[in-house]
């Protein structure tokens, strides 16, 4: 009887041992597997990465050396081009959602950045063909800079309405006490307050395009040349790292790797920029 | 005074401009691909949806082999990501230390930004040598007997896609899973232990059961991800039309077709015939990604668990 008794408690304590062994080990193996994706990235990329591969352009096949200087160029212009274009958008989007309103349209807009949020890349760069290439007939760097923007705005949208949703009413109300304006109070008081908060969903918006490839294949489409005119096709970081990895040519793999090691430099300093800048306030909506 | 009215007047006006640029591309986006499609739709109809014949020198196009790639590939790395981010979720949220709960977390959550290329390149030249040498070999030597574990095991399939995918989509479901079970109050907890449970029976019993809908959301929300991914699956599910039971044979997928095939399609019909692609991705994943915020917001309406 208490042998039974005493084997039910041990098959308990069993099992819960088991559960919680399996769970830590599960996390900490997911997280080894980010450390091990970085760690041979920089192994196998740091030998590509020096000054000429900085600052030049591709190398015929066979020709050694060369680099991606003008991607990294192209996606200076590309990503620099959809922030002008999506933060002024997105930006006053955020804000009259959340300030001016009318409660039925506030959830209409919300719910729309929510859908334009769910939207593949790939289907967003059909959508910029369509639109930017297709009547001009020839690919550009502005269709690609179109397509990321169309990405980035959801995100700063919904970043800015909680950035300013963070703000405490007490804040708005003295600055109207004090005689503010409408657009005293937004200006001086509720955007200051807010600015961490929008810039670490400008960051994260960032961040999300520069790892982004997809709608590129059919947009800037690439480019072996410095290319500075936006309506031309042009080179682009990652999208030059898809066309070497799928290569034939054990030279060009190399140069991946390499490219993947800029990258991802690139975009994981991003995120913990925007990480440290919203350090301790929920950024769990993103 | 008027000054004053007139600046603000301006500045309603900018402001209502932005929405309606960003309406606009809404709505654009929707109408754009429905007129690029427009064509296939009628020519094909619904037959589009359950042929397989993808013969771009015939001008007939059947989207089942891509149809059927993206959503097998999709769940199995749901079913794989949902048990790692569920368990790994409850893991940080309720067993681990404090400060190795967080610097795990943060390491999850970077998994997440790690760009699709890098991925598919990882996914490339480290996992698929991995699948095809080692993880199809040991998956044939024991399931042998089921046909998803028969054939020729190729290093770009559908396994390698799918595994590359989990690790894309684990970080989903692991942070939403792991803050709804911290926002349940510690009460129930230690009611549950009082009563006698382990900390796992609380845990499974009482904790999970009442953020359910949340973590059904996250998983929602992670498919939908999965759905859409492009580049990192294009590179590593080996880009053959064809169906197969086999995890181990090539597979191909919606938007890698798209990403494969947009550029080089000649014909009208071959374009349109895409873009209808694109449409229905569009489509399945808007749905995917609002059941999932639905559920997510069932559970904060009710404030948490109450």
């Amino acid at each position: 009887m208490s042998g039974a008794a005493l084997s039910f408690a041990n098959r308990r304590k069993f099992s819960n041992y088991a559960w919680v062994g399996l769970s830590a080990s599960l996390s900490v193996g997911i997280a080894a597997i980010l450390l091990l994706i970085v760690l041979y990235v920089v192994i196998s990329g740091i030998g590509a990465v020096n000054w000429a591969f900085l600052t030049q352009v591709p190398h015929p096949v066979g020709v050694p050396g060369g680099g991606v200087g003008n991607g990294i160029l192209g996606s200076t212009i590309i990503i620099g081009i959809a922030t002008l274009f999506a933060l002024p958008v997105g930006l006053l989007t955020g804000i009259y959602l959340t300030l001016f309103a009318p409660r039925p349209l506030a959830d209409v807009l919300r719910f729309a950045a929510d859908v334009l949020a769910s939207v593949p890349s790939i289907a967003i760069g059909l959508f910029a063909y369509e639109v930017l290439v297709a009547p001009f007939h020839h690919f550009s760097a502005l269709s690609a800079s179109f397509a990321f923007s169309v990405l980035m705005m959801p995100l700063i949208i919904r970043t800015t309405e909680s950035a300013i949703r963070l703000v405490p009413i007490d804040m708005r109300e003295a600055a109207v006490a004090l005689g503010a304006t409408e657009l005293q109070t937004l200006f001086r008081c509720i955007l200051v307050a807010a600015r961490p908060g929008i810039m670490t969903g400008l960051i994260l918006a960032v961040a999300r395009v520069t790892g982004e490839t997809a709608p590129l294949l059919f947009t800037a489409f690439g480019s072996q040349f410095w290319v500075v005119n936006p309506n031309q096709p042009m080179a682009e970081l990652s999208l030059q790292i898809f066309t070497y990895a799928i290569s034939p040519y054990k030279i060009w793999h190399d140069q991946a790797w390499g490219g993947a090691l800029l990258l991802i430099l690139a975009v994981l300093a991003l995120s913990l920029t925007a990480r440290l800048l919203f350090r301790g306030k929920t950024t769990a909506s993103l | 005074m008027p000054a004053r009215g007139l600046g603000r007047h301006a500045f309603m006006s900018i402001v209502k401009a932005a929405v309606a640029v960003f309406c606009l591309v809404l709505l654009g986006l929707f109408l754009v691909l429905l007129v690029g499609s427009w064509p296939s739709l009628r020519h094909f109809g619904l037959r589009f949806l359950w042929t397989s014949r993808w013969d771009p020198v015939a001008n007939v196009f059947g989207g089942l082999p891509f149809i059927y790639g993206t959503v097998v590939s999709s769940l199995i790395a749901l079913l794989l990501a949902a048990w790692v981010g569920i368990l790994s979720a409850l893991f940080l949220a309720e067993f681990a230390p404090r400060q190795l709960s967080g610097l795990l977390g943060i390491l999850i959550e970077l998994l997440a930004a790690v760009p699709s290329v890098v991925f598919g390149l990882w996914g490339l030249f480290v996992l698929a040598p991995v699948v095809q040498n080692v993880i199809g070999p040991a998956l044939q030597a024991v399931f042998g007997f089921l046909p998803f574990f028969q054939g020729v095991i190729y290093g770009v399939n559908m396994l390698t896609a799918s595994l590359i995918l989990t690790l894309m989509i684990v970080p989903t479901v692991m942070s939403i899973s792991r803050d709804l079970v911290a926002g349940v109050p510690g009460r129930y907890r230690e009611a549950t232990l009082a009563l006698g449970s382990t900390r796992w029976e609380a845990v499974r019993y009482v904790v999970l059961p009442m953020v359910k809908p949340g973590v059904f959301g996250a998983c929602m929300l992670a498919l939908g991800r999965a759905l859409g991914e492009t580049i990192a699956t294009t590179m590593v599910i080996g880009n053959r039309p064809s169906i197969s039971a086999s995890l181990f044979a090539p597979g191909y997928t919606i938007a890698s077709a798209i990403a494969n095939e947009f550029t080089e399609a000649t014909s009208n019909l071959y374009i349109s015939a895409l873009i209808e692609l694109g449409l229905l991705l569009l489509v399945i994943s808007i749905l995917i990604n609002a059941a999932g915020r639905l559920f997510l917001a069932r559970i904060s309406r009710e404030g948490g668990p109450a």
